[in-house]
């Protein structure tokens, strides 16, 4: 197939229908309406279950249910659809169900605004866990990601979340769906998966886990599941880190935006570049190889307090300074906004 | 000799974990024999809730699971989706169904779902120790509404089986208590027609047990009896409302 022009929200749908997804549940919340608006047209022509909830918490339930009963399955939403889905999304990672939760990310804090954004990071909800969170960059790794977030989810049984911003979600651009990863060989069987006796011959019971089971689970994902997902599942690009002056790091939109700042500026200073491709397992590698050179990192993020660069001063342990450059009284980050601040620096070390 | 009573097959061999004279205990019973009457244990698959019909997962020799408090029928609704053949059902008590999860079952309803809601409703939060909830009765004491229900500052108690029989998607709508022997033998008539409506893929149905907290009501399992006789039964007439041919 050749490359064709796509709107991201509708390769979201596609990549999925791809991947194999059985059910698909979700609520309508901006700015990511063309993800259900395709599968509601599309599954039941190509198969599957499609179904609109009367909320994202039951949305996310029924997403709950049909990854017990052993289906691929997913939803999507932006921000304050999120937050109602954290409490099961958090049972889900500690029962281990896989499912794939897109989050075409709006600006909040609150109900916000419709802008793109970069504002959920800290993906959140009670109790301690994690999951893999996928951050593609254009519209290409969008399609890639949804469709390997199903393989990742069933492989290690963990729900899986993309965190593609309003603007991935809005923009055209081409995409090779030949171009898709391949399919994961080897993915673990469902065996724990509700389907009745009859059809198992042996009784399934999922509940919540209380006291020893409880720590006896998280000890485990601890130990085993989370080294596994680090070694295997973290991904980033980054040139440039071993002479760099400064280094940009940034991710999804604003990496773009950092790479078109970077070719801007005309300085005898030495750029590097770092792009985290996920949010958790969080890539440390790259932070650790910037050169002694190195006298600063930015982190470029369209938000108005940081995020991702919490992270990143984690990864950098204090070696140089990092600054966040964000969002503006006039409205969200820009290219020129980090241009702005860059050149500043720039000039300031100049002086 | 014959047999005349013994346990049912679609329990577990594991004793109830349910106060003494608790009436989860005679609910979760009618419905294992309803199943094991129905032959459909091995097709069935049970999703209990939070509160202490949280405990059912134990007790049901089918696959189980504790969904979120509230969500049971959202839940319900996924599996079912993907299993349209097996016979899904929800156990819900009144301050999940008809408090924290009212949006889940009245869309469950609304939607169809071919689901079967045994809605256990005994005025109170059993697990948390007796809080009120939105079926106390006016004037009920609680550890929440500890000079009684007042009318004024939290209105009257919701009656969940009349409000979901206005839903067209609700197939079999019925209230049934546990306080007499006959009740409990109506009971278990009315959830036998609430799993048929799902095995005729119909749509919704619910059966409301009404039921007694001994513990947190502060009585002897005798005297709970005689107050959902006195008391419950009143404002929350038996029967059917909603029914199918």
């Amino acid at each position: 197939m050749a490359r064709v022009l796509f709107k991201g929200n509708e390769v979201i749908a596609e990549a999925a229908l791809r991947a194999g997804v059985d059910a698909f549940f979700g609520y309508p919340i901006t700015p990511q309406n063309e993800v259900p608006e395709y599968l509601a047209r599309e599954m039941p022509k190509r198969g599957g279950v499609f179904l609109q909830t009367e909320s994202e918490l039951a949305g996310i339930n029924m997403v709950l249910g049909a990854s017990a009963a052993g289906a691929r399955v997913m939803t999507s939403s932006s921000g304050p659809g999120l937050c109602l889905m954290l409490e099961a999304i958090s049972s889900m990672a500690l029962t281990r169900l896989p499912a794939v939760i897109v989050d075409v990310v709006r600006s909040g804090p609150g109900m916000g605004d419709l802008a793109p954004a970069q504002e959920d990071w800290k993906l959140s909800g009670n109790g301690a866990y994690k999951i893999p969170i996928l951050l593609p960059g254009n519209v290409q790794e969008l399609a890639n990601m949804v469709f390997e977030a199903f393989d990742i989810a069933d492989q290690y049984s963990t729900p899986v979340l993309v965190l593609a911003d309003g603007m991935l979600g809005q923009m055209m651009e081409p995409v090779d769906f030949d171009k898709l990863p391949e399919r994961r060989k080897n993915l673990p069987d469902k065996p724990w998966r509700m389907a009745s006796v009859g059809e198992k011959g042996y009784r399934t019971m999922m509940t919540l886990t209380y006291g020893r089971p409880l720590t006896e689970f998280t000890d485990r994902f601890e130990n085993e599941t989370m080294p596994k997902i680090i070694a295997n599942e973290t991904r980033y690009e980054a040139y440039g880190l071993e002479d760099a002056d400064v280094v940009v790091a940034a991710y999804g939109t604003s990496a773009r935006m950092a790479k078109a700042a970077i070719k801007e500026i005309k300085t005898d200073l030495k750029f590097g570049f770092i792009r985290p491709m996920t949010a958790w397992p969080f890539p440390k590698e790259p932070f650790e190889k910037i050169g002694p050179n190195c006298k600063a990192v930015f982190c470029p993020e369209i938000n108005t307090i940081g995020q991702m660069i919490d992270d990143v001063r984690i990864a950098v342990a204090g070696r140089m300074p990092v600054y966040h450059i964000g969002n503006t009284a006039a409205g969200p980050m820009n290219t020129a906004n980090i241009i702005d601040a860059l050149r500043a620096y720039v000039e300031g070390v100049a002086k | 000799m014959s047999i005349v009573y013994e346990r049912a097959k679609s329990l577990t061999p594991v004793d109830f974990t349910y106060c003494p004279g608790c009436g989860h205990g005679i609910a979760t019973n009618l419905v294992a024999k309803v199943i094991d009457e129905l032959g459909i244990q091995n097709d069935t698959i049970s999703v209990s809730s939070v509160g202490c019909g949280g405990m059912n997962p134990m007790f049901f020799d089918t696959d189980t699971i504790i969904p979120m408090h509230g969500r049971a029928p959202a839940t319900a609704t996924g599996i079912k989706r993907i299993h349209p053949d097996k016979i899904v059902w929800t156990y819900q008590g009144d301050g999940d169904l008809a408090s924290i999860g009212t949006a889940e079952i009245v869309h469950a309803a609304h939607r169809g779902e071919k689901i079967t809601t045994v809605f256990i409703n005994n005025t109170t939060y059993g697990m948390t120790g007796g809080q009120m909830a939105p079926t106390t009765l006016v004037g009920q004491k609680t550890t929440t509404s500890p000079y009684g229900r007042d009318e004024s500052h939290c209105g009257k108690p919701i009656r969940m089986s009349e409000l979901l029989a206005t839903i067209e998607g609700a197939k079999f709508i019925a209230r049934v208590a546990i306080d007499t022997p006959a009740h409990i033998r109506q009971a278990q008539k009315m959830i036998k027609r609430a799993f048929e409506c799902q095995m005729k893929g119909l749509g919704f149905a619910m059966v409301e047990v009404l039921s007694t907290c001994p513990t947190n009501w502060g009585m002897t399992p005798t005297e709970s009896m005689k107050w959902q006789t006195e008391h419950m039964i009143p404002y929350y007439p038996l029967g059917i409302y909603k029914d199918f041919e």
